[in-house]
């Protein structure tokens, strides 16, 4: 077996099990500490109905953000989009067989692949032209674009330059699901692309990537706006009123 | 012109956001609160001696108390799209009056002490630790936030900075640092019964001189009572109402609209103070004891109902909060919401064509309307989302023949702050009061200029004290902020009762073209 091939078994099994169990325990926080107070930022929906597609609205179409800054706006939503097609097109690799949907966006996943990196671009150059947001960034910042700008050309350049063998990349990860090690392919730029995911992987509980899950959790965002029509009140709150 | 020690901002006519100008305001910190009110409130008397130990201790409370803090401190992306949001940002271009910067003298603190990254790699994630020069850039730039939640509307995740003011509040409070100004006003509720420390029967005296005035005014006897048990309604305005200017012209209102709608009514001593600056600190036991004066004055006065007067973050705990803190409101009648905002109960009665107005009474003035950001951004009037910001326009149209909105990105949900919220409403903050205005003096000076505004009404006592301080250093009038409700009163047709002098003139010839209220 290949030492390559086992290294890399282990660094996603690892990262793997980093990112599971990191997420997991920010979720399980997020889930039990209480938010005492309705403080929904109004006007904001009176049904929970209503919450349900605010929130639709600020993860699909980043409302909020829109209203905010345009520009911040539209590299930002071409990134996450770009990002998420491409996630959608990887998904032949993981899944046996590939379903028709996933065989469908497979063109367009190249192209968001160029909307990711032209996103990230626009994205990392706001942080050195606008005083505001350079006063902001530090180094992590920069550190997290590079990342992901890097993972989103050295796929491009598997994918334009320098081909690697798929169907034995697909094996390798089908294997992983049981312990299986199939030789993968040792090309540099694939291995780097390789790396930088688990990198991701390992970072994401630990770093602002939290954003994803913590938006789910943000009570301006997902409560109701009823606190004269249901009493909310928190645990450690409830329990002031018996002492 | 009012006197500056400092430079007042230039007004232009199309806002810009201007280039970071580091430490300008540094040297802005309210005073201390002595060690006798600290006691009052349960917060140590000064400093402490294990202060950071303690400080990070109660931080770590506080991040189980509150998931908007955990979650704010954790997701943050670094944007930008808050940067240039925050009036007090704009007036001073100090870029930790940026939201996000405001928050980072938090967040920094957090990831050196709560999380994996900050403790293996602080320099790469910027996490420092809790040193005496952090705390008392906490003392300053967490005194400089008016909490107004402007930065959490257009943050991707709705993070509000005023969450992050108000534990760092708290902390501070905690450890022995405590502001002057919040803290002796809660001081004065608990003893007196009211921020400005009017006692009882000063009260009393006030309110029979006021009816003595409108009945001058109007012939007519409006009541304005106080602690009558068995009244079908309790008022609860802020204190500022009974006497300052431009408030008491409000307060005369409310009672004008209380006499047309029949329904008997009462302010009560016990609860003698709408304002609640236990929200302003981030403690919710002093914001529980304020609210449950409200919840004993209900019961003793065995009233049916309550309503609110003009106050906007007293709103925000009447509205989102009451229920919470001093609920269940089961003993009063469940037909109305508890509490109702006095412009939700002018309206109800303007729709219901149950109150006579005669606009030609405010024909010598052009308004303009100021959202208060608590009533704005944190609250809700009537059954549809939008409401508080629709009923008192709703009611300037109806009272006023001349109303002209600011430039919709200065109005409604993205409204800027008057410049004194949050707990800085004291004249040691007077530069930070100043500048933080400029946005919102900006957009009136241009309705002034444009479309003729005399006035501007706004609904909440911290504003309309605010500007009339602030108004004279950008070269307009004090006189130029007024209440919602004087803008009723003024046009409201008073009906007569069979106790008003027969004899007066002004009675007569307004009962003549007066409806009779069905
Ligand atoms: C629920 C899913 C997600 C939502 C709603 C979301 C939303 C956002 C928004 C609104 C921003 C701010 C605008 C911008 O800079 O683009 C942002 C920034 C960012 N997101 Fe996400 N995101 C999600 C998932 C992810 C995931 C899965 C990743 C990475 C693997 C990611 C990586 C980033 C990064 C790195 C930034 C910062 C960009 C910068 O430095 O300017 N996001 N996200
Ligand atoms: C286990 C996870 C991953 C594997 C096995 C993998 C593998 C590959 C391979 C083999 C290609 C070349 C495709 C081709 O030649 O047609 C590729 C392309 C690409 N990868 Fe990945 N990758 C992974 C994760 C990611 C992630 C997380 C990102 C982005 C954040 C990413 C971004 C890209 C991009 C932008 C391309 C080029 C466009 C495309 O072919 O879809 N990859 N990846
Ligand atoms: S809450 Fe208001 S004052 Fe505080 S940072 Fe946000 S915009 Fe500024
Ligand atoms: S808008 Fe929100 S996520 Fe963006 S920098 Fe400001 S606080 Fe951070």
């Amino acid at each position: 077996m290949p030492f390559l091939t086992v290294l890399y078994a282990y660094l996603f099994y690892g990262a793997a099990l980093v990112f599971v169990s990191g997420l997991t325990y920010k979720i399980v926080q997020y889930t039990l500490t209480p938010a005492p107070l309705k403080i929904p930022t109004t006007p904001a929906p009176t049904t929970r109905g209503g919450v349900v597609l605010r929130m639709t609205r600020e993860v699909v179409l980043f409302e909020s953000l829109f209203r905010g800054n345009k520009w911040t706006w539209m590299f930002g939503w071409l990134f996450h989009f770009g990002l998420f097609l491409v996630t959608l097109r990887h998904l032949r690799y993981f899944l046996n067989p590939v379903p028709a949907f996933i065989e469908f966006i497979q063109p367009f996943g190249v192209y968001a692949g160029f909307a990711m990196i032209v996103g990230l671009v626009g994205l990392w150059s706001r942080r050195f032209l606008v005083d505001r947001v350079r006063y902001i960034s530090s180094r992590s910042d920069h550190l997290m674009l590079g990342l992901l700008l890097l993972l989103g050309v050295s796929g491009l350049v598997i994918h334009f330059l320098f081909h690697t063998d798929i169907v034995a990349v697909k094996t390798f990860i089908i294997g992983l699901y049981h312990f299986d090690f199939n030789p993968l392919p040792g090309d540099p730029v694939l291995l780097l692309h390789l790396a930088l995911l688990a990198g991701l992987m390992i970072i994401f509980p630990y770093s602002k990537l939290l954003h994803a899950p913590g938006l789910f959790f943000s009570p301006t965002r997902n409560q109701v706006d009823n606190p004269r029509e249901r009493r909310h009140l928190a645990a450690w709150a409830s329990r002031l009123e018996r002492s | 012109m009012a006197k500056a020690t400092f430079k007042v901002p230039v007004l232009s006519q199309y806002p810009e956001v201007p280039a970071i100008t580091p430490g300008s305001m540094a040297h802005s910190t309210p005073f201390q609160a002595k060690p006798e009110f600290q006691a009052a409130l349960g917060f140590p008397g000064e400093l402490v001696e294990n202060w950071q130990e303690r400080a990070i201790e109660k931080m770590g409370e506080l991040l189980t108390r509150y998931r908007s803090l955990r979650v704010y401190l954790d997701a943050c992306v670094k944007c930008g799209a808050c940067t240039d949001k925050c009036h007090y940002f704009l007036g001073t271009q100090d870029p930790k009056n940026m939201p996000v910067g405001r928050q980072d003298l938090m967040r920094k603190v957090y990831r050196r002490y709560f999380t994996v990254a900050g403790r293996l790699f602080p320099k790469l994630v910027g996490a420092e630790d809790l040193t005496k020069e952090v705390l008392d850039e906490w003392y300053s730039y967490y005194h400089q936030c008016s909490q107004c939640r402007r930065c959490s509307v257009f943050c991707p995740y709705g993070i509000d900075t005023a969450e992050i003011s108000m534990a760092a509040r708290e902390i501070m409070d905690s450890i022995g640092v405590g502001q002057k100004y919040c803290n002796e006003i809660i001081g004065k509720v608990y003893t007196v019964g009211n921020n400005l420390g009017l006692p009882g029967p000063a009260l009393v005296n006030t309110l029979e001189g006021l009816e003595e005035d409108v009945f001058d005014d109007t012939g007519v006897h409006v009541r304005y009572p106080i602690d009558q048990v068995g009244a079908e309604v309790l008022f609860v305005t802020p204190s500022a109402d009974f006497f300052a200017e431009p408030h008491v012209d409000g307060l005369i209102g409310y009672g004008k609209v209380m006499h047309e709608s029949g329904l008997s009514w009462t302010f009560s001593t016990m609860a003698s103070e709408a304002a609640n600056f236990g929200l302003f600190i981030g403690s919710y036991e002093n914001m529980r004891r304020v609210a449950l004066r409200i919840r004993e004055a209900a019961i003793q006065l065995k009233v049916k109902r309550i309503i609110f007067g003009e106050c906007g973050h007293a709103w925000r705990v009447g509205y989102g909060f009451l229920n919470s803190l001093a609920g269940p409101w089961d003993f009063l009648d469940p037909r109305y919401p508890v509490p109702q905002h006095i412009c939700e109960f002018t309206w109800d009665l303007i729709q219901q064509g149950r109150l006579t107005l005669d606009k030609s009474q405010n024909d010598d003035k052009v308004l303009t309307f100021h959202d208060s950001c608590n009533v704005a951004r944190a609250s809700r009037m009537g059954d549809e989302a939008g409401g508080q910001f629709e009923i008192p326009r709703a009611i300037i149209r109806a009272t006023c023949n001349h109303f002209y909105d600011m430039d919709e990105e200065t109005i409604r949900d993205r409204t800027f702050c008057c410049g004194g919220g949050g707990g800085l409403l004291t004249d040691d903050l007077m530069e930070l009061r100043v500048k933080g205005a400029k946005p919102r003096m900006e957009a009136l000076n241009n309705v002034i200029q444009e479309k003729g505004v005399t006035h501007m009404a706004a609904i909440c006592a911290i504003c309309k004290t605010q500007f009339s301080k602030v108004l004279p250093f950008y070269g307009m009038e004090m006189d130029q902020i007024i209440s919602l409700h004087q803008l009723v009163s003024n046009a409201i047709v008073l009906t007569p009762r069979e106790d008003d002098d027969d004899g007066d003139e002004g009675a007569q010839s307004r009962a003549e073209n007066a409806d009779e209220p069905d």
